[in-house]
């Protein structure tokens, strides 16, 4: 009876993994291990070809292109991630002093860029910052700047690209620091007012120290997603200077999908694979040994 | 505390609170200019001065999008791949979520232990593999084709394994005493307790998919077959230089998710950190 049961119970448990395990296999772990093959073949987009060894790989740090990419990556990497998650916390903290349905309100007008798709962001920015006709381009005229083609310039489109990016995604963050926010029981602030300490002080040793957690999560996964940016770069890039704007998944589609060159974009990607699980590992071990100390 | 230590703090407090509400407001803003200006005349969009509100309101530019774009294609196009990503996604992953944490059975370790692993892998290095596997399979331009990549969601399964893991044990027993099925303790117990959990996810799924732009891209050659996102982008030489029609486009394409988002703002809101807390 018990074994009949047990045996019952694994098969049905295999009829309801069944159809995320085909959809995984699929989607996911064959393309993996093709991913890897094709990295050391002379390939075409799609289908095989020769065996190359290395070659791919070596070739990657020739490449000016793959080097802008690399660089372009870690300076967009740089100009969002801190600046965006401390932009985020500071919004965070403004909102948590808010009630009701003000704060309601306060917080869907940061939260909704982030529902919009990416397009809809590019068409919005695209007018905004339009070289003729931008609402940016007045405001520059009345403070006396000079009107700068932003997307068309090699120097402003990774500052400008980057600002864009946290204003559409700050709202992830924002929430992640509110529930966090939530999270500290009231007490612990009633008594820090009853010893008197000044706002800047309840900061730095209550909200600060508590709020480390959440932080760290938020800069992980701004780190994660930053990295495999392509979307923004790639649509304002259109009618610009692409060459000098790749990014390493942008370089990836350039390779396969522009130069029909399967093989060096499998070891580009592979190189991005690798780069993403060393952050995500590292950063894993260092949230555990923050918590270990503590 | 003295009065004036007191008053000075709530000077700070309320000048905090004005500057939140002012930023807020700058934020907002590009939104509503982008909205405002697909409302206006064209000759008046390109006025080079700020007019904040227009002197003639009109919807042709609407109407010119709904009519002489191919809008309505996208949008059928953005309603079933993103509707059938979300049902299989959902579905298959609180399959999954059930058994591996209810059930024993043979490698649910590796699974679980696979799963997680993916949860760290950008899938945006896969779309060499993914393009040639659906070109393969003679997908590219179909919505199978722009749905089937779309598919691997390793959180969503997370969320359900740590929801199932809190249900009470009790539950299982007792419904195994009546000799209930493991269907039907699925169906009839587990799944009602977790709808609140399901219509979250549901509604960040269809959303996340929505929003879709690199592989529909790429997976989509015809113009017919375009989802809204991509879509949009690639009408810029039908329009010329009309740039109240493309944010027209660009507004018919973002109204369904802010709709979304904002009726169903607190789902949405529990989903994204339910999601995103099971990382840290």
């Amino acid at each position: 009876m018990m074994l009949r049961n047990k045996r019952n119970e694994a098969i049905v448990a295999l009829l309801l993994v069944a159809p995320f395990v085909a959809i995984y296999g699929l989607i996911f772990i064959y393309p993996t291990i093709r991913l890897l093959i094709i990295s050391f073949q002379d390939a075409p987009l799609i289908g095989s070809g020769e065996f190359v060894g290395l070659e791919n790989y070596t070739r990657l740090w020739g490449d000016r292109r793959f080097n802008t990419a690399f660089w372009n990556t870690a300076y967009f990497v740089a100009i969002t991630v801190i600046p965006g998650t401390l932009v985020a916390f500071a919004i965070a903290l403004g909102i948590n002093r808010l009630k009701g349905r003000v704060q309601a309100l306060v917080l869907a007008m940061f939260f909704l860029p982030y529902i919009l798709p990416v397009s809809v962001v590019y068409l919005i920015w695209d007018w905004t910052l339009n070289f003729q006709f931008g609402i940016a381009m007045y405001i520059f005229d009345i403070l006396g700047i000079d009107r700068v083609p932003v997307f068309k310039s090699t120097v402003w489109f990774m500052p400008a690209v980057g600002l864009i990016t946290i204003w559409w995604t700050a709202g992830f963050s924002i929430l992640l620091f509110l529930s966090g926010l939530r999270a500290i029981p009231a007490e612990i602030y009633e008594a820090a007012a009853l010893d008197n300490a000044s706002r800047l002080t309840t900061f730095r040793q209550l909200t600060w120290p508590l709020m480390w957690p959440v932080t760290a999560l938020v800069l992980t996964i701004q780190l994660i997603l930053q990295l495999k940016i392509f979307d923004q770069v790639y649509l304002f890039s259109v009618g610009g200077r692409p060459n000098d704007n790749l990014v390493l998944v942008y370089y990836v589609f350039q390779r396969a999908f522009q130069y029909d060159q399967g093989g060096r974009a499998a070891a580009a990607a592979v190189v991005l694979f690798i780069i993403v699980i060393v952050v995500s590992v590292l950063n894993f071990q260092l949230t555990r040994l923050s918590k270990g100390r503590e | 505390m003295n009065a004036t230590t007191a008053k000075r703090l709530n000077l700070a407090g309320l000048v905090i609170t004005l500057l939140t509400v002012f930023i807020a407001v700058l934020w907002a803003f590009p939104l509503y200019w982008g909205v405002i200006s697909s409302l206006k005349p064209e000759d008046e969009v390109v006025r080079r001065y700020i007019e904040l509100w227009p002197d003639t309101l009109t919807f042709s530019h609407y109407y010119f999008a709904l009519t002489q774009t191919q809008i309505g294609v996208w949008y059928l196009n953005s309603i079933v791949t993103a509707l059938a990503i979300t049902v299989l996604t959902v579905g298959s992953s609180m399959f999954c979520g059930y058994a591996i944490s209810q059930l024993q059975f043979p490698f649910r370790r590796v699974l679980w232990w696979l799963i997680l692993a993916s949860f760290m892998v950008p899938m945006q290095v896969l779309i060499v593999n993914h393009f040639e596997l659906m070109a393969r399979f003679g997908l590219i331009n179909t919505w199978a084709g722009i749905v089937l990549p779309q598919l691997i969601h390793p959180v969503v399964i997370i969320v359900y394994k740590h929801f199932f893991d809190n249900v009470p044990k009790d539950f299982r027993e007792a419904a195994a005493m009546d000799n209930a099925s493991e269907w039907r303790i699925l169906t009839r117990i587990y799944m009602p307790m977790n709808w609140g959990v399901t219509t979250a996810l549901a509604i960040v799924t269809f959303i996340w998919s929505w929003n879709a732009f690199l592989w529909p891209f790429l997976a989509v050659t015809k113009t017919e077959m375009m989802t809204i996102t991509v879509g949009i982008t690639q009408v810029n030489d039908a329009f010329g230089v009309y740039y109240a029609r493309e944010l027209s486009a660009a507004v018919l394409a973002g109204l369904p998710v802010a709709v979304a988002y904002l009726i169903f703002q607190r789902r949405v809101t529990q989903a994204i950190t339910l999601s995103a807390g099971i990382k840290g």
